[in-house]
């Protein structure tokens, strides 16, 4: 019981590393808080579910959603909203996000369903079994791509060229514009890398939530929470943000209470806010 | 936000006032048979109401808060715990209202110490644990089957439960707290106010405590939703916890975005175009939903001084007074 709980907290705190790193990197590009990411992650499974409906290959509905993703939620966004406000307040462009979060929640209901599907169970259903212990195939295959995915981004962003000018602009934005790094440009690579991000996030969880508008909503306050825990400008802080809330939350709602397991994230949360503000492993920003 | 930096002529704002008490007074004289619409109208009331609130914190000092739903139902569950065990309603208003004060000074306190954003974070939080509670602690809220039954209350032996006479009563309130508003805005914490939403660091270096001035204007906006909550309750002589999820302050906000936040006119305008239009078109709630967050995003990019700042311009050039100006 207790390995079985460490690995499904292991593999949902994947998830949300995942989807805390695409904050993160917006952040550090952009000084953009995204509170749409949840629902890109909404969006990116409706869109995956209905290719899979048409009777899409399940690899050629990933590619195509990838695709979809890259333009829409990555470079459309980024060039029809956060490109006319990003020299205005933060607080807009959170309220912007905001709004944009319900214009694509809303829209999923609207104009496809409100109602719950499952998603197809792409991993298998059949336990991996070593001795006396049984792991789901979906938390298994969860916590390998995931982490493969982690390693990847990692090194995109450490040994080639662009991953560095990410990093320069992350530390210094006027520093990378008199180096000639075209500031603009990065931020919408960033956006994009964001959405596709997303994307595999959203193939690792279609199949455990179900397939439903809001199912983001709670998914994306979840890898904020994360990134905040973690600290905001740093990917290890959302990686070990995003794995210390899977098991937090796994943790408390088996031992402690289902009902509340929300609550005790957040309270993590604010001791973290108040003990050290810019997160465990984030550092102080000017 | 001119509107407010400038001193209006006496004449003016007497003319606003008397529209202002004769939209109100106007409203039971053309609707008042129908109860739904004066339903509708109640509830624009407490809408403006909340949005005002809102917009002390965003509108006024730049501060997001996602909480105000939760906010507003805390007060409405505190005077529907407290009528529904006989206590006075004029005693369980000034209670709800102190505890959402305080909740939002409790709030403010640790999020406002580190950057803008975690204040967002924090009060979403604050918003589905409220939610939780008032779902899951069944034995003293009911749960998901709510309180039914609360009372509407009296004024010294005044009925107000009619559902006239129960506007009146918001309507009363609605001229209160928009008096007090301005009185705040015009004061010494309203001018502090401005000088930290046009410039904190510079508001800083000229003497205004940055900390001090944010959670006050957290703490009041969130004391105006916890009166719009308490008014809710007897208005709806019911309450459960789907009236006030999370995404309901979401709600709030674009209400605050598509009238005009920071501007004093920017509540009544949002929240009169956001409950009316519903009323006109036919479709699912959802609908609404995409229509007024498409608005608010286009608002924010072109016109962020939203519906209001369109209406100056639009006066302006009928009246020739002023060559038309956006404010960015």
């Amino acid at each position: 019981m207790f390995i079985q709980l460490v690995v499904s907290g292991i593999a949902i705190g994947a998830i949300y590393a995942l989807v805390a790193i695409g904050f993160t990197l917006l952040w550090q590009a952009s000084r953009t808080v995204n509170f749409a990411q949840g629902d890109f992650l909404t969006v990116s499974a409706v869109l995956m579910f209905i290719f899979v409906c048409l009777g899409v290959p399940f690899i050629w509905a990933l590619l195509i959603t990838v695709v979809i993703a890259a333009v829409l939620l990555g470079f459309v966004v980024k060039k029809a909203i956060i490109q006319p406000l990003i020299d205005r307040s933060h607080t807009t462009i959170i309220v912007a996000t905001i709004a944009l979060s319900f214009l694509a929640s809303n829209s999923v209901a609207t104009f496809w369903s409100a109602q719950c599907r499952a998603f197809p169970q792409i991993f298998g259903m059949t336990p991996y079994r070593f001795g006396s212990i049984a792991l789901s195939r979906q938390n298994v295959w969860t916590i390998i791509i995931a982490i493969s995915l982690i390693l990847a981004i990692n090194l995109f962003i450490q040994r080639t060229k662009p991953g560095k000018a990410m990093q320069a602009v992350a530390q210094n934005r006027e520093a990378a514009k008199v180096l000639g790094i075209n500031i603009s440009r990065v931020t919408t690579m960033v956006f994009v890398m964001n959405a596709v991000i997303v994307v595999f996030a959203a193939m690792l969880i279609a199949p455990v939530f179900m397939v439903r508008f809001d199912m983001g909503a709670q998914l994306g306050l979840k890898a904020f929470y994360s990134a905040a825990i973690g600290g905001f400008n740093q990917i290890r802080g959302a990686l070990l943000g995003g794995f210390l809330v899977g098991i937090i939350e796994t943790f408390s709602s088996a031992y402690l209470s289902t009902e509340y397991r929300e609550a005790f994230v957040l309270v993590v949360l604010i001791a973290v806010i108040l003990i050290r503000k810019e997160g465990l492993l984030g550092t102080e920003e000017q | 936000m001119a509107n407010l930096t400038r001193k209006k002529r006496p004449v003016t704002r007497i003319l606003h006032w008397t529209i202002f008490l004769g939209v109100i007074g106007c409203v039971p004289v053309i609707f008042g048979g129908n109860a739904y619409y004066m339903y509708v109208a109640t509830l624009i009331g407490i809408y403006i109401i909340t949005s005002m609130g809102l917009n002390f914190t965003l509108g006024y000092t730049g501060q997001i808060s996602l909480g105000h739903a939760a906010f507003m139902g805390l007060g409405a569950y505190t005077v529907a715990l407290m009528t529904l065990n006989g206590y006075s309603f004029w005693l369980a208003l000034p209670l709800g209202v102190l505890i959402t004060f305080v909740a939002g000074l409790a709030l403010g306190l640790p999020s406002l110490r580190v950057k803008h954003h975690y204040l967002a974070l924090v009060t979403l939080g604050f918003g589905t644990v409220i939610y939780l509670l008032f779902s899951n602690e069944y034995e003293i809220t009911g749960g998901f089957s709510g309180l039914p039954g609360i009372p509407r209350p009296s004024f010294f032996g005044l009925d107000l439960s009619s559902d006239i006479a129960f506007y009146f009563l918001v309507a009363a309130f609605l001229v209160l707290l928009t008096g007090i508003a301005l009185w705040i805005l015009n004061s010494r914490w309203g001018r502090a106010f401005k000088a930290i939403r046009e410039n904190d660091m510079r508001a800083e270096m000229v003497g205004v405590s940055l900390l001090t001035y944010k959670l006050l204007a957290f703490a009041i906006g969130a004391a105006y939703a916890g009166i719009a909550g308490g008014l809710l309750a007897p208005l709806m002589k019911f309450v459960d916890p789907t009236s006030f999820p999370v995404h309901e302050s979401f709600w709030f906000l674009i209400m605050l975005i598509i009238g005009g936040s920071g501007r004093f006119e920017g509540p009544f305008v949002g929240a009169i175009v956001v409950m009316l239009l519903p009323q006109f078109l036919r479709g699912t709630q959802q609908l609404y939903f995409v229509i007024f967050a498409a608005i608010t995003l286009i608002l924010l990019i072109f016109w962020p001084g939203g519906l209001t700042s369109l209406l100056d311009v639009f006066f302006r050039r009928v009246l020739r007074r002023n060559p038309p100006q956006f404010t960015k």
